[in-house]
């Protein structure tokens, strides 16, 4: 197996940033929240409001625990404001608008300025560079294009440090097989399921291994346990290192591994990270585990003020052996609401709801079960037949699972088994209802 | 002339088919016919019982999806030819068949095959004129 070279001689994109000592990086960290929250005042309509009720200004802000003061933007705030309403810039200052899927129809959006851009893909580069990205690597992005901010982050990020980019795209995998071996391909951007999925059809193809070069997988989007991320960098021949994102906060770029892989380290300057009890929404000391809270330090077109993200870990802020100051989170380990990460693209069980509600033929009630054969994820989606649908002929049954199948599609953008079964056959639940079984952890 | 079925969603998982079967032998109810293909997850499982209005309601509080669907029976003697003269009368008036199953009755004598067509009456005209026999319902639930 081919590790990096660079192993244990740590490389920087931003030096000076990345390795500033904790009280400057504090004072920095400092002045930037004040500045943002005058700015959110200043600028969205919704955070005038929100601050006018809190009763908080940049200048009241006295030292970075005060932070706590600010009012929490959940991702129902994003959503009653779309599409544009977060926006702290007119349109003609805005070049960039992605989107992930929401809990219900609408997306949720992210608008980007030239400088967000800029700034964005030097995050993205500090965290290319702490896996061990050169600019002698060429890297083939089989992340999906289009709205989805894992592909264009990377993209750019990578082309900042200098490497080759091959905007490959998902899908078509002996193509892309191809141009590992034929572009002499050095490093992965893709999530830890396709990548599984390439190094399988690798060895299928039984290509001699010397034929191939790569080296660096930075893998991203979904969960990925350490048994995966072994099997992964035995079928590939590569070291995978896990990076964090989203598009509420830009994308990804916001923490990363360093060749240590000992925690995704933040890109401090540019979001500050708290921990809170999910419950109490307090604040809790370091290293105790809660909802990761986040706060855009640097953001012009959409920023966000104590951004729940929902996800759970916890923070370090010991110094790291490779040299960089800013704290560490650990990988996450669970979600504070029902949101599923399925191959990558993000499922709510209410926007299975919504597309079963209204179809003939079936009831509104189901379960999703979550399994992942070979290492791939995969949804199932059992839905109670109604006990008055007609049985003439059995291709109507066929035809209401494949509308189920279609309607999902569209919606969800993913491929889903449909199982139709009795009715009443599914779970009853009072209050509130555990819908989803996930058996991909077993 | 028509005849009336059950069918039955059932899902493909052991003791399925038994539970069904003894809720109606519990009321009473006799089968007569029955026809169920392998199917992965579901399937539907079709019935020609004694008294199809009494088990309709009574599988439906059982929670089961059912519903009554016509089909027209053809009896015939068991000799070679009879079977491809009915299906040859229904593809000459352009009757498609969606499935079919077969008994044999011991009262009647002969083969019955209980058929799901693209156009039952259509089906029943066709084959009468063709001077083959449609069994009545009457003759079908109660021997």
């Amino acid at each position: 197996m081919r590790f990096p070279i660079h192993w244990g001689c740590s490389m920087f994109f931003q030096k000076e940033i990345e390795t500033m000592n904790r009280k400057e990086l504090e004072e920095l960290q400092l002045c930037r929240l004040k500045k943002m929250v005058d700015y959110c005042y200043n600028n969205v309509p919704f955070y005038h409001e929100r601050l006018n009720q809190a009763g908080v200004t940049g200048d009241k802000i006295k030292c970075l625990s005060d932070i706590q003061y600010i009012p929490f933007t959940t991702k129902d705030d994003i959503r009653d404001n779309y599409p544009f309403g977060m926006l702290a810039q007119p349109m003609k200052n805005i070049v960039r608008i992605h989107a992930s899927s929401g809990t219900t129809g609408k997306p949720t959006v992210g608008a980007y300025t030239k400088k967000d851009l800029d700034n964005w893909s030097d995050q993205v580069a500090r965290v290319a560079v702490a896996a061990g990205a050169r600019e002698d690597d060429i890297f083939q992005i089989s992340f999906g294009y289009g709205l989805f901010t894992g592909a264009l982050g990377l993209h750019y990020g990578l082309e900042k440090i200098g490497a080759t980019v091959i905007p490959a795209s998902s899908g078509n995998t002996s193509k892309q097989l191809m141009m590992f071996r034929d572009f002499g391909v050095t490093g992965l951007v893709a999530t830890p399921s396709y990548a599984l999925y390439l190094g399988e059809q690798l060895r299928e193809a039984g290509y001699p291994a010397e034929d191939y070069k790569l080296r660096l997988g930075l893998l991203g989007s979904e969960g990925c346990t350490e048994k995966m991320r072994e099997q992964i960098e035995a079928t590939l021949g590569l070291r995978v290192t896990d990076n964090y994102g989203m598009t509420e906060l830009t994308g990804p770029g916001v923490s990363g591994e360093c060749e240590y892989r000992c925690g995704l380290h933040f890109a401090e300057d540019a979001f500050l990270p708290e921990i809170i009890d999910q419950d109490t929404l307090e604040p809790l000391e370091e290293g105790k585990s809660g909802e990761l809270v986040v706060t855009t330090l640097l953001r012009e077109g959409m920023p966000v003020l104590r951004y729940r993200t929902k996800d759970i870990t916890r923070i370090t802020y010991e110094p790291c052996r490779c040299g960089r100051t800013h704290a560490r989170m650990e990988k996450v380990m669970g979600r504070t609401d029902d949101m599923l990460i399925i191959k990558g693209v993000n499922v709510f069980p209410s926007q299975i709801e919504s597309v079963l509600i209204g179809m003939e033929g079936v009831g509104p009630h189901y379960q999703l079960v979550v399994t992942r054969p070979n290492f791939l994820d995969q949804l199932e989606v059992k839905v109670e037949l109604l006990p008055s649908t007609p049985l003439d002929r059995y291709g109507e049954l066929e035809a209401i699972q494949r509308r189920v199948h279609d309607r999902l599609k569209s919606v969800l953008g993913l491929e889903t088994k449909v199982t139709l079964v009795e009715p009443k056959s599914l779970e009853r639940f009072q209050g509130k209802a555990k819908r989803v079984l996930d058996l991909r952890g077993q | 002339m028509q005849i009336q079925q059950l069918s039955i969603f059932v899902e493909n998982k052991a003791g399925r088919l038994a539970e069904i079967t003894e809720l109606l032998a519990k009321a009473g109810v006799d089968i007569r016919a029955v026809s169920a293909t392998d199917t992965s997850d579901f399937g539907i499982l079709r019935l020609i019982v004694s008294d199809p209005e009494k088990a309709v309601p009574l599988l439906r509080a059982a929670g089961m999806t059912v519903s009554l669907t016509s089909v027209i029976a053809v009896g015939m003697m068991d000799v070679p030819g009879a079977f491809a003269k009915a299906v040859r009368t229904l593809a000459d008036h352009a009757i498609n068949v969606d499935y079919m199953y077969a008994f044999t009755s011991r009262d009647m004598g002969k083969a019955c095959v209980l058929l799901h067509t693209s156009d039952n009456d259509g089906a029943v005209k066709a084959l009468q004129s063709a001077g083959i026999e449609v069994v009545g319902a009457e003759n079908i639930y109660r021997p």
